[in-house]
């Protein structure tokens, strides 16, 4: 269940877009930013408040890739499996991201510390192959540097 | 403040991870270290292009480029050069082709180079709005609301003969002057920046080098359509460019270059950003548009299209950022210059972005018409590590496959369409022969059936039964009737999808089924990978 105060801050944070036409998705951005996943109980209350059908927030919240309606890692790693990464061998990074960090590709380690995903394209071709951790891009891995990247997040 | 010298550091996506941020820092540290911090200033810049390895930094007046370098480099340039006087010469970056060695003006890194959408990029500091002021910035936008009618504007923009660089080639001034017939006191101008095609990153490097230019561009647009509000609809996955945007926004409102009674005249526009939230969809203009409505982002019938009802039913102008780029010079130099630029079907210039098995990756911008071969060969530095290319992806998994005997065909929207490809954002995938087509087919049809938004059968579905059989296969349980069932399946997903992401989705498998039937046949008939690099390898090596 959600406390009160977590209410407060997402009337905080409506508040905020009060003046938009449609702010449904950036107001579920912004919930997600702070607490990482929209639980089911924070979008009945979005849906409440915007007197939009619960339907269609779950809708939203399930249609977009970067909106989780699970629990995730505190870090989330996407490898990128675009062309330009997949022939300078992204595949090899998964493989290495899933042997370091135990987790197959859409799980979430134990401690709760990284959730691994793949994403089709992050649009930094020119360090392919490349990955996203939280927001901070990495390019030019090798199993040497993937290692070296981990570290500083472990 | 007076300085002596400038010194320009890249700072965008590409060199941020190989250390800029660290470079800058250690720059000011060694500068201010040498009491040199009331001369010489540190600054960051865009994007340079191809030619230029990354992180660079670039020393004005002197012009000369430090590239590749590394924060270890910092201390020696700050003391040799900046302290000492004497350039680093083994710094330098050594051009490929003939020049003088690190001069920086008026040469250009490759002489096929022609700089319009990327005019500022490298040489200004694009969260400095006065920079960009100071380089003709917002001169168009003055020049439009003092001395030009809005008809005026848009029949500018049509002769220029601009087409629209998001993909499709549609006449810019076209569908500005649709809208602006279209009834309704309420429009809006949208920007497309929600850059999905895998391969491409011209508009996140256009928007961290020079975000003035599209919001100047914006208001251009607004002004001739009559729209007082603008959207930038950016992916999620570009932090660093909304960022760059969000500042240049709040910098024009402050020069009161956006807001109420602009420049004095009666026009009122506003600029508002909207993140993506991670789905490729919404590139496609009409699922963007649900997207900002807040909505999930499935697209919409056309007709009615965008230009008569679009954002919350309203006429909407939407452009890509490249596009819009372009629009400010146009005003500027007029329609003639720019029809002198590129070919006459498709004038103009294109930024390309040039990656896979090719030595220089990055983005490079030339005039419409180059071939493909100036792309690969030259700018690209040829195939890496000595191997021959087998295919050239342009525009993405939905643009169209080049095999090596096209490869003299002129880059443009109508000589491409011709040989049934497509120019689309201008992304270069260059695969080299090392890589089964078995596997490459097989990426590219994992994206779309990732993709899909589900709403119709034919996508949704038919792009898991092609992926499923790829899978079959490339694990050698391939069966006889499968190509024909790949084509039969293609053709059907091209016919009957709903939107432009279902209809383009076969393209990269039906194109390799005519150009490699053979190394299809090999995997099914003969039960083994010709280039033996797809997931049979794996099996042959475990049976034997």
């Amino acid at each position: 269940m959600i406390e009160l105060a977590v209410y407060k801050e997402i009337d905080e944070i409506m508040e905020k877009y009060r003046e938009e036409k449609t702010p449904l998705l950036s107001i579920l951005q912004e919930i997600q930013e702070k607490w990482r996943y929209l639980p089911g109980d924070v979008l009945g209350y979005v849906s409440q408040k915007l007197d939009i059908p619960s339907s269609v927030v779950w809708g939203v919240a399930t249609f977009y890739s970067f909106l989780e309606t699970e629990p995730v890692g505190e870090y989330v790693v996407r490898v990128c499996r675009s062309a330009p990464c997949h022939v300078n061998g992204s595949l090899d990074v998964l493989k290495t991201l899933q042997k370091e960090l135990g987790i197959k590709e859409g799980e979430t380690s134990r401690d709760g510390r990284f959730t691994l995903e793949t994403t089709s394209c992050l649009g930094v071709c020119g360090v392919a192959p490349a990955m996203m951790i939280n927001d901070v891009t990495y390019g030019n891995l090798s199993e040497d540097r993937i290692r070296e990247i981990l570290a500083l997040y472990r | 403040m007076f300085y002596r010298s400038h010194v320009l550091v890249e700072m965008t996506s590409n060199s941020l991870v190989r250390g800029a941020a660290q470079i800058k820092e250690r720059l000011e540290r060694e500068i201010k270290r040498l009491g040199l911090d009331q001369e010489i200033k540190v600054l960051e810049t865009g994007s340079f292009g191809a030619a230029l390895p990354s992180p660079f930094v670039v020393v004005y007046p002197d012009n000369i480029i430090y590239a590749p370098i590394t924060v270890s480099d910092v201390k020696r340039i700050v003391e040799e050069h900046f302290w000492k006087g004497r350039p680093v010469k083994d710094l330098i970056f050594s051009p490929p082709e003939k020049g003088e060695m690190g001069t920086f003006l008026p040469y250009f890194p490759l002489s096929k180079e022609k700089r319009v959408v990327l005019r500022n990029s490298g040489q200004i500091d694009p969260l400095n709005i006065e920079e960009y002021i100071a380089r003709d910035g917002y001169l168009a936008l003055a020049r439009v609301i003092n001395e030009m009618t809005p008809d005026e504007v848009i029949a500018e923009v049509k002769k220029s003969g601009l087409l629209g660089r998001g993909g499709a080639g549609f006449p810019t001034g076209l569908k500005w002057e649709l809208t602006r017939k279209a009834e309704g006191e309420e429009k809006y101008i949208v920007c497309n920046a929600d850059e999905g095609e895998p391969g491409t990153f011209k508009d996140r490097l256009i928007l961290e080098g020079d975000p003035h230019s599209v919001i100047e561009a914006m208001a251009i647009a607004g002004y001739a359509v009559g729209a007082q509000e603008g959207y930038i609809y950016i992916r999620g996955e570009y932090p660093q460019s909304i960022g760059h945007l969000k500042t240049a926004i709040n910098q024009a409102r402050e020069y009161g270059l956006l807001g109420k009674n602009i420049l004095g005249s009666s026009f009122n526009f506003e600029v508002k950003i909207r993140e993506g939230a991670g789905a490729y969809i919404c590139g496609e203009e009409t699922a963007l548009l649900e997207s900002i409505e807040g909505k999930r982002g499935i697209p919409r019938n056309k007709p009615p299209y965008p230009t008569q009802e679009g954002l919350w039913g309203k006429p909407t102008v939407i452009n890509n950022v490249e596009t819009l780029a372009n629009i400010p010079p146009i005003i500027l130099k007029g329609a003639d210059w720019f029809r002198s630029i590129g070919i006459p079907t498709c004038p103009g210039t294109k930024v390309f972005t040039l990656t896979g098995n090719v030595n220089n990756w990055g983005l490079i911008e030339v005039p419409m018409g180059i071939t493909l071969r100036e792309l690969v060969f030259e700018v690209g530095g040829g195939i890496r590590g000595g191997h021959n290319l087998k295919l050239v992806q342009t525009g993405g998994p939905s643009g169209g496959t080049m095999t090596p005997d096209l490869l003299d065909v002129p880059m443009a929207f109508d000589t491409l369409s011709r040989y049934n490809s497509a120019l689309g954002s201008g992304a270069l995938t260059v695969i080299d022969d090392t890589h089964c087509i078995v596997d490459v087919v097989k990426n590219f049809m994992e994206f779309f059936l990732h993709e899909s938004c589900g709403k119709c059968t034919p996508c949704r579905i038919g792009t898991k039964r092609i992926v499923e059989t790829l899978d079959r296969i490339s694990e050698g349980r391939g069966k006889p009737s499968d190509l024909e069932y790949l084509r039969y399946m293609g053709e059907h997903i091209k016919n009957t999808s709903f939107c432009g992401l279902g209809q383009a989705a076969p393209n990269p498998l039906l194109r390799c089924l005519d150009f490699f039937e053979e190394e299809f046949r090999a995997h099914l008939e003969e039960g083994k990978c010709p280039v033996n690099t797809c997931s049979m390898k794996a099996k042959t090596k475990i049976l034997i």
